[in-house]
């Protein structure tokens, strides 16, 4: 069978090829081989050079030029900086970052030496949510392994350059990734955000200048060290370069992690690597960016990926979740899906957005019951439009984002909801109902006796009769029903 | 000096590299709302959060709108304080924050001096168009302070007094999301907490969700029975402040008619606690000069330095968190509770009445107050020395419902024996005032010649933590004092590591002393009332005939009736007490 | 474990490495099987097809290195075995359980025969690239 290679795997480049706790193995694949080449040929400078060249953005969200985050940081006076990786990976279904650490620890341990050596850091600290244990485990066994060869530690291969690794873990809360949130837990604060500036580049960790990247960012830094910037930076857009991983999930048929080089269409990824819609149903929306990102329609399938097209499409890269959406989910439910986790996972600090996300979903709610006005898509649309102008981090910032993606992309839906009293995906269960066709019941008595609720009234051999004030929508009659007499609008 | 220059509503200004958008903008006359915010100049307190997002502003090229009071203020920053953006976000948040708070206004202990209730006026709400649920949260009644969460509104400014001021550390953001409150940890009850009663997170909430236990009720109730006989004392630092509910202009001095309006009110003797300042000073006094003494003849095992032990926020503070060093304060029972003994033993004698049938209450800047009156140690057979304590404001509420037109009233004199004090007792009202009286006294005892003067300015101020070394005629005495449990705890520290090198140490618990106490009427932020007050109490002391304690006649009078001298047995029953280690205490 | 003291150093270790595990197509090496055992093999039972096929290989007594690896990403598949005959490109099984791990050695191994649940390897390593 030939296939169409359309991923690249650069990130990914040794997950599923070594193994994560043999640091001999990772050693065949050139691990600590471009750390021994930054230390032995180049300068900090020249470094943080080469990672502009390359182009390569910072992958657990924002986008920001990682070349650039490490010359602010490298600039900042300081007698004490530090590294930061970022393992929180909090949004719902991702696992990129879990995957890289499980696979190729390695290659995290030797971006954050190299960083630390660019920017004038002696310690890295890894905060990883606690609800990784294997990961956590490898990344012990590997930072062990290093200490040994000496890769680690005192002195990397007689470079008079020392470099050492810890551990923090985090409780698992989605907003701690948020770096200055992230900082905060790691001082045993609070683990809420607080405004930037002052960024951690300048003040971070225990208010020293603190370079903070995502796992993924990392991944990709020896590579681009060991084949060059120009190599890297001929994968990829011309704004967004090198490759993305993403969580592929939804009601496709290859859900799995992927890795495409930036600029890859959504339809590739959808039908080509994802092998399409599960059970051949019909595609409806791609949602993108996690749980703050946006859900786009057909007509942005041929969108290739890089981060500036999708924020100009409506959504944003986020991470690296990806979830394919099909004709039976009901965009009004997606929307309240995503706002009842950010609605769990806000720190509360804000007012937009401990207050405006309830009330968001209070109103997504009440649509969803059936009890939606056309003034109520109105009122999602102006305070979705002020939580983000005024929340405080970028939770808040760009929480409502599913919700205005799907009012806009999907806005029948909505009206249907609200005007015909109708759930077109069929999801919204308040908005069912259920009818005995008189001409087609035989009066067999089967639904009566299957109602949990008592709902159905009727003499045997006689037409029976839904009480639709006492229905719970449960389905039951529908599927029980032998004469096909129920039906379900 | 670093400059910018920048527009704000189209009007070009320059200023101090590193000034925020609030203040740039005020000082081109702009105001900005905020709620959350809270700077007390010269104290070196800030809150800013950031977290209300009332102040927001529009800065152009930016693509969400900012927060005033934590950006700082850019060269070429174009910016518009009012504009329909900014004005819609304010009015909406400020709709978000209505729809989740009680609407509870008309029997609020907060209605009338609300900063929300103020702000959602200023912002002409006149429909809250976002209903939903509403979070509640258990109220917690403590013997001081009332805790009604429901009323949070996260502004996190008692957390700030809390932690980063006081650093007791109590009161902290709880919970996610919309659950989220600042509470005690593990929403465990203020009365299991550490919490010192210190009343600085209830003088500094916005909302009425901390406010002091309300004993008015029970103040009324004893004015009512004819079979009781109710005495009144006040604290030095309610006459510096008690006119700002009356609208008089901060500072204004309203002894005379503070006594006017108390007698109104119905009690039987009009006293103040200034007199027991007085006593408290021969007591105190003498325990500083007898191990002064003792440790210039060369005993070891003196404990140096004393401490002050008048606020009752600082002993509960130090019995929870440095019960090793306990008997280094000084033994003398505060003023309020020295007043209690004497009035419930010696003036009681004196009418004839049953200790049971005398009801003393005093008026107090003070929340910790209510606390201090009902621990085991100040009662007798159940009877508590002090009955009830209101604080400044509640006694504003009290004359204002009996319909005293304040204002109008006439100067008063205070009543005898209980009555009579001198310009020392009267500066117990502020930082640095304690130790400036005990100074007066211990020097004219230890070397028995008449002080050359009597205001000690290098013990005055608003500094944290104000050091001194006083010349008692060839015998250098250094003094340390500390406002704010913070900074005390520093001095604490350095005594626990050996390296202080005090005789005495003045600690109060509130920023400023006793004028900035729990009870007094809400500064609104505004730190330059607390410094007006000050300068009224330092008015008052120099206004005063007798300005040292040792000269009151009527102290000199209690001694030779009553009590014998100062640390004499009797003395030591009423007057003295003990402290306990309390770390066992917390329980959740 | 001798510290590396040099980047030279780390070249010649790796180049020891590879001489002992042997080059990775040379006809000569080990056969080579890797189990994908990250969070999501190992939810979906690769200790156990770990473990089958260390037993099958022990019982049989057919020399293989067997090991762990990371995710390869199909994970819609899982458990996955990697296996690398020497000279051959290595093939990857998907939905392998405890019948078709067996098959993997007494057919694909031992007999050199095609099996079913083969997943077409869908991406470019980076030597593919230049
Ligand atoms: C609510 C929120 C959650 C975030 N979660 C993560 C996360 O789980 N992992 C991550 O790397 N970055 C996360 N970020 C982004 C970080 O704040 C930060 O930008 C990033 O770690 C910087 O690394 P990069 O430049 O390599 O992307 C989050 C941001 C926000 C606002
Ligand atoms: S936007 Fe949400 S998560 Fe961010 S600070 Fe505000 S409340 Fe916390
Ligand atoms: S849907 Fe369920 S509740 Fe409604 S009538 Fe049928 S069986 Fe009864
Ligand atoms: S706290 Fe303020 S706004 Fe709330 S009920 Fe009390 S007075 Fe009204
Ligand atoms: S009274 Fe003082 S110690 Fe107690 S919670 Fe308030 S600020 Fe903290
Ligand atoms: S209790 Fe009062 S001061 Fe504390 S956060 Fe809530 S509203 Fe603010
Ligand atoms: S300083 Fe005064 S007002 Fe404050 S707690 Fe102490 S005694 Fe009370
Ligand atoms: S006053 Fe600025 S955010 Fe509250």
């Amino acid at each position: 069978m030939t296939v169409l290679k359309k991923q690249v795997r650069i990130a990914l480049r040794n997950c599923g090829v070594i193994d994560p706790e043999q640091i001999e193995d990772a050693i065949a694949c050139d691990a600590y081989f471009a750390l021994g080449k930054c230390l032995t040929t180049y300068s900090p400078d020249e470094v943080i050079s080469e990672i502009k060249t390359s182009g390569l953005r910072g992958r657990g969200g924002g986008g920001f030029p990682t070349g650039l985050k490490w010359e602010i940081t490298k600039n900042v006076e300081s007698d004490q900086k530090y590294v930061v990786c970022n393992a929180d990976e909090g949004d719902p279904g991702a696992f990129m970052d879990r995957s890289i650490l499980e696979g190729d620890p390695h290659s995290v341990l030797e971006a954050m030496a190299i960083c630390g050596y660019c920017i004038g850091a002696n310690t890295g600290l890894i905060y990883i949510r606690a609800e990784y244990p294997l990961a956590i485990q490898r990344l012990k066994i590997a930072i062990k392994q290093a200490e040994e060869y000496g890769l680690l530690g005192d002195d990397i291969l007689g470079s008079g350059f020392d470099f050492k690794i810890e551990m923090r873990y985090g409780a698992g809360a989605f907003v701690c990734g948020e770096e200055t949130a992230l900082i905060h837990s790691m001082e045993g604060l609070r683990g809420e955000p607080t405004v930037k500036p002052p960024f951690p580049s300048v003040s971070g960790y225990l208010g020293k200048p603190t370079n903070v990247n995502n796992v993924e960012t990392f991944a990709n830094i020896p590579v681009i060290i060991n084949k060059g910037a120009k190599w890297f930076s001929r994968i990829g857009t011309e704004k967004s370069k090198g490759t993305k991983v993403f969580a592929l999930a939804g009601k496709i048929n290859n859900v799995g992690l992927i890795e495409v080089p930036m600029g890859t269409t959504l339809r590739e990824v959808v039908y080509e690597i994802g092998g399409g819609i599960v059970n051949g149903k019909k595609f409806k929306s791609v949602q993108t960016g996690g749980p703050s990102g946006g859900c786009l329609t057909k007509d942005f399938l041929d969108t290739p990926i890089d981060y500036d097209n999708l924020v100009a499409a409506g959504s944003m890269m986020g991470s690296g979740g990806m979830i394919v959406m099909d004709e039976d989910d009901c965009m009004v439910s997606i929307a309240k899906f995503y706002l009842e986790f950010t609605l769990e996972e806000s720190c509360g600090k804000c007012n937009p957005c401990r207050i405006g996300n309830k009330r968001l979903h209070e109103i997504l709610t009440k649509i969803t019951e059936g009890n939606g006005t056309v003034e109520d898509i109105e009122r999602l649309k102006e305070l979705s439009d002020v939580i983000k102008d005024t929340s405080l981090c970028g939770l808040g910032q760009s929480s409502p984002n599913p919700v205005l993606s799907t009012i806009a992309n999907f806005e029948d839906e909505y009206m249907a909801h609200v005007k015909e009293g109708k759930c077109p995906a069929g999801q919204c269960k308040s908005l069912l109902r259920y009818d005995i066709v008189e001409d087609l019941c035989t009066g067999c008595t089967l639904c009566f006796r299957n109602c949990p609720v008592g709902a159905i009234t009727g003499e045997r051999r006689l037409p029976h009769f839904i009480d639709q004030s006492l229905c719970i929508k449960c389905g039951v009659c529908f599927e029980k029903c032998k004469f096909d007499a129920i039906t379900l609008t | 000096m670093d400059t910018i220059n920048l527009t704000i509503d189209n009007k070009t200004i320059e200023v101090k590299k590193g000034t925020s958008i609030l203040d740039a903008a005020a000082e081109v006359g702009i105001e900005i709302p905020t709620l959350c915010h809270m700077k007390l100049h010269d104290l070196n307190i800030e809150n800013k959060p950031g977290g209300c997002r009332i102040c927001v502003v529009e800065v152009e090229g930016r693509r969400n709108l900012a927060p005033a009071c934590c950006t700082d203020a850019h060269d070429g920053m174009e910016i518009s304080t009012h504009s329909l953006r900014v004005v819609n976000a304010r009015r909406t948040v400020m709709e978000l924050i209505l729809s989740d708070h009680p609407f509870e206004c008309l029997i609020c202990a907060k209605s009338g001096n609300c900063d929300l209730q103020d702000m959602a006026h200023q912002l002409g709400i006149r429909e809250v168009h976002y209903k939903g649920e509403q979070s509640h949260y258990r109220a917690d009644t403590s013997p001081a302070i009332i805790r009604e969460i429901d009323k949070c509104i996260m502004c996190r400014r008692c957390e700030t007094m809390c932690n980063d001021v006081q650093t007791v550390g109590v009161l902290s953001a709880i919970n996610r999301g919309f659950n989220s409150v600042v509470s005690p940890a593990f929403e465990m009850n203020l009365d299991h907490s550490e919490c010192t009663y210190c009343g600085q997170c209830v003088a500094v909430c916005p909302t009425g969700a901390l406010t002091e236990v309300d004993e008015t009720g029970k103040v009324i109730r004893a004015l009512a029975d004819p079979t009781k006989t109710v005495v009144v004392q006040t604290a030095p630092a309610v006459r510096a402040a008690l006119g700002e509910e009356f609208g008089l202009e901060p500072g204004t001095l309203v002894t005379g008619k503070l006594v006017a309006a108390l007698r109104r009110l119905g009690f039987n003797h009009v006293f103040d606690t200034d007199f027991a300042a007085d006593l408290t000073i021969m007591e105190e006094g003498t325990e500083l000069l007898n191990r002064l003494n003792r440790f210039l003849s060369g005993d070891k095992d003196v404990k140096l330095p004393i401490l002050t032990s008048c606020c009752p926020a600082w002993v509960k503070f130090f019995e929870h968190q440095f019960p090793d060093m306990k008997d280094i304060p000084s033994t003398a029972r505060s003023p309020m509770q020295m007043f209690g003994a004497i009035a419930k033993t010696y003036f009681a004698e004196k009418l004839a009445v049953k200790r049971e049938d005398l009801v003393v209450v005093s008026i107090m800047p003070c929340v910790a107050k209510k606390y201090e009156r009902g621990r085991d140690e100040f009662k007798v057979n159940g009877n508590p020395d002090v009955d009830h304590v209101i604080t400044t404001r509640e006694l504003a509420a009290l004359i204002k419902l009996s319909n005293i037109d304040f204002n109008a009233l006439p100067n008063e004199e205070f009543d005898n024996p209980l009555g009579e004090s001198s310009g020392a007792g009267v500066i117990f009202g502020t930082t640095g005032g304690v130790i400036e009286a005990a100074v007066r006294t211990a020097y004219e005892i230890q070397t028995k010649k008449e002080l050359p003067r009597l205001d000690f300015d290098e013990l005055r101020g608003m500094e944290g933590i104000r050091e001194a070394t006083i010349d008692f005629d060839g015998l250098p005495i250094k003094i340390g004092i500390a406002h704010g449990l913070g900074n005390a705890r520093k001095l604490l520290e350095d005594i626990q590591a050996g390296k202080s090198e005090f005789h005495a140490i003045e600690i109060m618990s509130c920023p400023g002393g006793c004028i900035g106490g729990g009870g007094q009427p809400y500064h609104h932020g505004d730190a330059s009332i607390l410094k007006k007050r000050q300068m009224a109490i330092y008015r008052e002391d120099s206004n005063k005939a007798i300005r040292k304690s040792h000269e009151n006649p009527y102290i000199i009078n209690l001694y030779k009736e009553f009590l014998g001298e100062p640390m004499s047995e009797k003395a030591h029953h009423l007057l003295h007490t003990q402290y306990f280690d309390r770390t066992e205490k917390v329980k959740i | 474990m001798t510290k590396i003291k040099s980047f030279d150093e780390l070249r010649k270790i790796k180049a020891k490495i590879i001489k002992t595990s042997g080059e990775a197509n040379s006809p000569n090496s080990l056969i080579k099987i890797k189990v994908g055992m990250a969070t999501c093999g190992i939810a979906s039972g690769a200790g156990e097809i770990m473990q089958v096929l260390v037993e099958e290989c022990e019982r049989q007594a057919i020399d293989v290195t067997i090991k762990q690896t990371g995710c390869l990403g199909y994970c819609y598949a899982e458990p996955m075995v990697e296996v690398q005959i020497p000279g051959a490109e290595p093939v990857v099984f998907g939905y392998v359980d405890k019948n078709r791990a067996l098959e993997i050695i007494g057919k694909f191994i031992l007999q050199r025969k095609p099996i079913e649940g083969v997943i077409p390897v869908s991406f470019k390593t980076i030597n593919e690239l230049n």
